[in-house]
């Protein structure tokens, strides 16, 4: 006979993984990557492939010299460079992605731990880098040229006005069609453009489980509600700029998010406040990236003050007010 | 009324269609002195002596306990030190058996009142047979009033379906315990939980008991943990138990279903508890079935019987899949509370990864508790966070273990949480 195994119970154990739980959120972003090919051309595909081949890379290395296991397989890091893709417009130059895998992965996530340790989102926190570091390629949106196939746009070179049209994201022109908004046909990051292949990609994740409906819904809802009270316009605000992709898949992540229910309502209406504030009121054009990190750094305060209650127990307070009597 | 969390899990209720049988005598039996919860008993038999079915080998002057009968006929071979599962050494009764099974004279007892019929409880040797093997007589005497009686038939863990056959087979058994417990406890009411992936037992006790107001059939949720005490009552009743309360507290006792139908079997013969339904299950079983096993049979007798490749097994999991044991090997009687065992093969110890804070554990957990906090908490050794996170409300339902995608051993630590705790002072 065998030497039987002994551990601890259940010996049985769910199918779901890290890696699988990954994939299927890069399933869901694969909508977004779709509209940004058909919206942007070649090189937005180009780009998305420059960052997720980066951030696994400086993965892959930073695990070597930190002598730490290795952990590309479990897609976090492909994951990273896809919305971090997301989040750069087409013509952005592929080093200034590379240095943004390079915050996002090393910096952001690698330093502070690995998966599951970093306080911040990766791909936010590197957006937002760039955007201070390089403010005018990023802020430089180009209009969609659908399939766009000059090898010079693919390249790389971004100063030919001739292949390029640049344009202000419709936050700051303000005069583009609502139609135009959902489907993605206007100037914009890779990723925030196309509202109706967010929307599809975060469905899918809110029906499979992977995240819980309650902060896209809190986010989206606390700036519709802003918006409106506020006598806003409120289709454009929700449909332009980045907020659904913050809201479905940035604001959605798991280490730098609170862990209950109650948690991530919290946090979808802190983000959606900021984000409201800074849009009409700051001097960004957009609070998406802002509002999420603001939050990720409050997100221990209010896993602190939002604990589940066990089942059956007492009140706390209560108990608190008999000793002091 | 508010939902508990729960999780779904496969049932892999094969054996639910098989009619349970009977296993040939076996040729040798060893009882544990300890098979449940309180004080071990003390052998009243020596090497050599001649002993029958039914009776008394092991005896206590504790009340925490219950008295322990011989299930087979034949000669102690000896009488030994043996080392439970727990760890824990007690001594344990070796019998060669004779194949004869002559039982001893027995009559029914004579039950006039609550007293007598208690005392008839504790003589019968029975303990809760849901797996925990609280002495029963006890739970008969709860110091507050009773208004329900839930029987727990809710059989949640995946692959046992022994409750299950005991439920078709001897349904009067079932509701006579029922009936006996509630004329001499004076409760009012009773209800039986069933977990709606049980629809033919479900449908027979709605017919028996159509003229009986007093007994309701509840069907629960076929969810994970239906069967832990706490969710039962809360699903069946909508009350709480409170952090250090007993169910009898809230008004309820919970009963497993085959401990009220044995209550009922020895009002009626006099023969005490010496066998028990086992569900015999697992990927290395090649006739999975239930059987009807003398206590003390070899755990290697019932996997033989089930036509089990003892060579592929390389886990032998005693109770369920959540929240059974690991035997360390097939020589391993069958004890009063023992209610399945599963041959697995092909286990791999799933790879620990990082916990990635996607809170599944919190949503899994019908305490509410919080898992992922827990494990921080004792990793870094932490007595007052434990202590304010409620560790000691877990019940180590393994339901966070389960869902956790990163494979952290979630319930475990909590155990191992719960033994760094310092003693509460009274």
């Amino acid at each position: 006979m065998k030497k039987l195994i002994i551990s601890s119970s259940p010996h049985i154990k769910s199918e779901t993984t890290t890696q699988k739980i990954m994939l299927l959120v890069i399933v869901s972003l694969l909508p977004a990557v779709v509209a940004s090919g058909i919206f942007f051309g070649m090189r937005a595909l180009a780009l998305i492939g420059v960052c997720c081949a980066s951030s696994v890379l400086f993965e892959f290395l930073c695990r070597i010299i930190m002598k730490r296991e290795q952990t590309i397989s479990d897609l976090s890091a492909l994951v990273t460079g896809l919305i971090l893709a997301l989040n750069l417009p087409v013509t952005l130059p592929y080093w200034m992605a590379a240095v943004g895998s390079f915050i996002a992965i090393v910096i952001v996530k690698q330093l502070f731990g690995g998966l599951g340790q970093n306080f911040a989102n990766p791909a936010i926190t590197a957006r937002i880098a760039l955007m201070i570091s390089f403010t005018a390629p990023m802020t430089t949106w180009a209009v969609p040229k659908y399939w766009s196939s000059d090898p010079s746009l693919f390249t790389g070179a971004i100063s030919d006005t001739n292949t390029v049209i640049t344009g202000a994201t419709p936050l700051v022109s303000g005069n583009t069609s609502l139609t135009d908004l959902f489907l993605g046909n206007v100037g914009g990051c890779l990723g925030e453009t196309s509202a109706l292949a967010l929307l599809i990609g975060g469905l899918f994740l809110i029906i499979t489980g992977v995240i819980s409906a309650s902060t896209p819904v809190a986010f989206i809802g606390t700036v519709a509600a802003l918006t409106y009270v506020s006598g806003g316009d409120v289709p454009y605000q929700l449909l332009s700029g980045g907020l659904f992709l913050g809201a479905f898949f940035m604001a959605t992540d798991y280490a730098t998010t609170p862990v209950t229910v109650k948690g991530k309502i919290v946090f979808g209406i802190g983000c959606g406040i900021i984000t409201f504030i800074i849009r009409n009121f700051g001097g960004y054009p957009e609070g998406v990236s802002f509002s999420i990190l603001l939050m990720n750094i409050l997100t221990p305060y209010i896993d602190m003050f939002t604990r589940t209650k066990p089942l059956g127990i007492v009140k706390p307070e209560k108990e608190v007010k008999k000793d002091a009597e | 009324m508010r939902k508990l969390n729960s999780i779904h899990l496969n049932h892999f209720k094969n054996t639910a269609e098989i009619k349970a049988v009977k296993l040939p005598t076996p040729s040798y039996v060893k009882i544990p002195m300890s098979m449940h919860m309180g004080a071990s008993c003390t052998p009243t038999v020596k090497k050599g002596d001649k002993v029958l079915v039914g009776q008394k080998i092991g005896d206590s002057d504790a009340f925490f306990s219950a008295p322990i009968h011989s299930s087979v006929s034949g000669t102690v071979k000896d009488v030994v030190d043996y080392r439970l599962i727990n760890g824990m050494v007690c001594k344990a009764v070796e019998i060669e058996t004779d194949g004869e099974q002559t039982h001893i004279e027995c009559s029914p007892p004579e039950i006039k009142d609550k007293e007598s019929f208690i005392s008839a409880v504790k003589e019968s040797g029975i303990c809760g047979l849901g797996g925990a093997g609280f002495p029963t007589h006890i739970k008969l005497s709860p110091k507050t009033p009773v208004d329900t009686l839930i029987i727990n038939a809710a059989e949640c863990e995946p692959y046992i379906t022994a409750d299950y056959r005991l439920m078709l087979e001897r349904p009067e058994n079932v509701l006579g315990g029922i009936k006996l417990i509630m004329k001499y406890l004076e409760i009012p009411k009773a209800i039986i939980g069933i977990e709606g992936n049980k629809p033919a037992a479900i449908e027979q006790f709605r017919k028996l008991t159509e003229n009986d107001e007093n007994i309701i059939i509840h069907t629960l949720p076929s969810t994970y943990p239906q069967g832990a005490e706490k969710v039962l009552i809360h699903s069946t009743t909508g009350r709480i138990v409170m952090e250090g309360q007993l169910p009898s507290d809230q008004g309820v006792i919970v009963m497993n279903v085959s401990t009220a139908a044995f209550i009922y079997k020895y009002t009626k013969t006099g023969m005490p508890l010496t066998n028990r339904r086992i569900t015999v299950e697992g990927s290395a079983v090649k006739k999975p079935l239930n059987v009807i096993a003398p206590i003390g049979t070899m755990v290697a007798e019932l996997l033989r019987f089930a036509e089990t490749d003892m060579d592929k097994t390389d886990k032998l999991i005693a109770g369920g899949p959540m929240m059974g044991s690991c035997l360390v090997s097939s020589d391993t009687p069958v004890v009063k509370t023992s209610n399945s065992f599963l041959a697995m093969t092909g286990y791999q110890e799933p790879k620990t990864t990082a916990c990635i804070r996607c809170g599944r554990c919190i949503k899994a957990c019908s305490m509410n508790l919080m898992p992922t906090e827990l494990e921080k908490a004792y990793l870094r050794k932490d007595t007052a966070a434990l202590e304010s996170l409620k560790v000691n409300l877990c019940m180590n339902c393994g339901a966070c273990t389960y869902v956790c995608p990163a494979n952290r051993k979630l319930a475990e630590t909590h155990q191992l949480a719960k033994a760094i705790m310092p003693k509460k002072k009274k």
